[in-house]
């Protein structure tokens, strides 16, 4: 009785400080904080922990320091991984942002049809990654889709897979991912676009700007907090870049395609290193926070982003 | 004159381009669309066209030897599952971020807690996560995937849903106070009834994402009686690779409910989907 009492002081102290408003407040707070702890932190913090050990799953937990992160710096594939991954964010960087700019910049110029092109352009997106996959396997197909088509038609050196050839596979599972990703930006950026004082486009016209010079000069300039941060979160989603690698060539040919998220789920539910693969996820998570860190302390000096 | 000539000129040449930009797009899935309805015998020698034969039983077959039926009931229980999971602990904890305590220490604190939670890869906590579920055995059951689904879903949900509530004039609140309604009423009859159509713009993003998600439904999903429709796909063009038509039929009765969504509800689709861009 005595025990449990002395245990408790603490809590009812607590208890007394806390006024009842805070406390309810609290209350109302605790069920999604229970369940993202419980789904998020607490095996987040597990695996920053795991990672300096060698646990296979089941058996004994042994301390190994570093060993897991030397492994992987000498690891072949892993480092055609990280390869691929930083090919996969340039290309996401560079093409689909143009197209959306593009897009965005010539749908401000009409009015008739403009929300059927918007419609069209972002329908994609909300698509299942499997159902897009499925699509463009189908076209992407040795024998079936486009090659068959190019067969038809007497275009026989067209008529193979860029999914199975070696040279090609990684840049055919990001073609699709981007196909299905950029009309996102384009509604982002026309959303911004449309934020602009329209005085500056008719001052614009009447210096008689160009179309180009219109974009360079008016339209860009405005949209740049935007345009900075679709740069951060493409940089920051094509990290974990996982189900069209999965779906459509699990990282083959002879790992052309292998991205560090599919290394990560292969080690981790194929070869059950759960010591191995933490240290993969956590590098993941460090490279993630130090662009936020980055972008962040960029702001904090003064950036418009 | 001049002007509008080279406007209607700029307009025509902006048309080409867009149209090009829009069927690259169209075309792919038109021919998803037309696979679906074609018979099997077609496919060696018409690639990309429409079929000469309409084969509609293609969706009849899809739904019967992928059991169809029983796979979209288990999409459909893990969406309302994790609506009802999610949208209930979310609301609750935007109200008592925006009402209860808006100016708070905790409310600085959550927040942040939320924002980093949003931007930790899902393969850092994956495998630990998949553990922890085997030990609560809670692998392989709707209930373990909808409390995963509704908690990833949760920090989106309580930004969208906050920032609609703060919004809600206090008046209102001091008035039901006044009246002598405790705090759990003025939740329930007077933030929630009030704040219907951040609901449903949430719902709306929260289904789609529930609907088509596919690496945890992988991981944590190993019974073909249990899987979602996503999963199901995947093996089923796993077992299945050269039949297309079935392929193509399922795959159009995945898309074909948020399809229908997404035409009703276009513009709340796309608010929800880009509030973290117009946030900035």
């Amino acid at each position: 009785m005595i025990k449990w009492s002395r245990s408790a002081a603490p809590f009812i102290v607590l208890m007394k400080n806390l006024s009842n408003k805070e406390m309810t407040s609290w209350l109302f707070l605790a069920p999604v904080l229970f369940i993202h702890l419980l789904v998020v932190a607490i095996p987040s913090l597990s695996s920053l922990a795991l990672c300096f050990t060698d646990w296979n799953g089941f058996g004994k937990i042994n301390f190994v320091g570093f060993e897991n992160f030397l492994e992987l710096f000498g690891d072949r594939v892993f480092k055609k991984a990280v390869t691929h991954n930083l090919i996969w964010t340039s290309l996401f960087l560079t093409v689909p942002i143009a197209l959306a700019l593009l897009a965005a910049f010539l749908l401000t110029g009409v009015k008739r049809f403009q929300m059927f092109y918007r419609f069209v352009f972002f329908f994609p997106y909300i698509l299942a990654s499997i159902v897009n996959c499925l699509i463009w396997k189908y076209l992407f197909h040795p024998i079936h889709g486009l090659a068959a088509f190019f067969k038809d038609i007497g275009w026989e050196s067209l008529a193979t897979s860029p999914l199975t050839t070696k040279e090609t596979s990684l840049y055919a599972v990001a073609f699709v991912d981007g196909w299905h990703f950029w009309g996102f930006l384009v509604v982002i950026y026309i959303t911004a676009m449309y934020q602009v004082d329209e005085s500056l486009y008719e001052a614009a016209d009447i210096e008689g700007a160009s179309k180009w010079q219109t974009f360079r000069y008016v339209t860009f300039p405005s949209i740049r907090p935007m345009f900075l941060f679709s740069f951060l979160i493409i940089i920051i989603w094509s990290v974990p870049a996982f189900d069209y690698v999965y779906i459509l060539t699990s990282g083959g040919p002879a790992y052309s395609s292998e991205v560090v998220a599919n290394f990560m789920y292969f080690e981790a539910f194929r070869n059950m290193n759960v010591g191995y693969a933490s240290a993969v996820g956590a590098l993941m998570f460090v490279y993630v926070f130090t662009i936020l860190g980055f972008f962040w302390t960029l702001r904090k000096l003064g950036w418009e982003i | 004159m001049r002007i509008s000539e080279n406007k209607l000129r700029g307009a025509v040449s902006n048309h080409i381009i867009l149209m090009f930009l829009a069927l690259t797009i169209i075309l792919p899935i038109m021919v998803l669309v037309f696979n679906s309805i074609k018979p099997d015998e077609e496919f060696g020698i018409n690639p990309l066209g429409f079929p000469e034969t309409v084969r509609l039983m293609n969706y009849y077959d899809a739904f019967v030897i992928g059991n169809y039926a029983q796979v979209m009931m288990n999409s459909l229980l893990l969406v309302t599952g994790t609506l009802t999971v999610c949208l209930t602990f979310s609301s609750m904890a935007a109200f008592s971020l925006a009402v209860l305590n808006p100016n708070g220490k905790a409310t600085i604190l959550i927040g942040i807690y939320l924002l980093v939670g949003l931007s930790i890869p899902a393969q850092l906590f994956i495998l630990p996560l998949f553990i922890i579920w085997k030990n609560l055995h809670l692998n392989n059951t709707f209930i373990g995937l909808i409390l995963i689904y509704s908690a990833l879903n949760a920090p989106f949900a309580v930004f969208l849903i906050r920032s609609y509530m703060v919004q809600l004039p206090r008046e209102l609140f001091e008035a039901a106070i006044v009246e002598g309604a405790s705090t759990f009423q003025l939740f329930t009859r007077v933030a929630l009834p009030l704040s219907w159509p951040v609901f449903l713009t949430t719902g709306l993003v929260v289904s789609l994402a529930v609907w088509n998600e596919f690496l945890f439904a992988v991981t944590f999903i190993h019974n073909e009686e249990f899987k979602p429709i996503s999963t199901i796909l995947y093996s089923f063009q796993n077992r299945r690779e050269e039949n297309y038509a079935l392929i193509s039929a399922a795959s159009i009765m995945m898309a074909a409910p948020l399809a229908i969504l997404f035409i009703l509800f276009q513009r709340n689709f796309i608010a929800g989907l880009t509030s973290g861009g117009t946030k900035g």
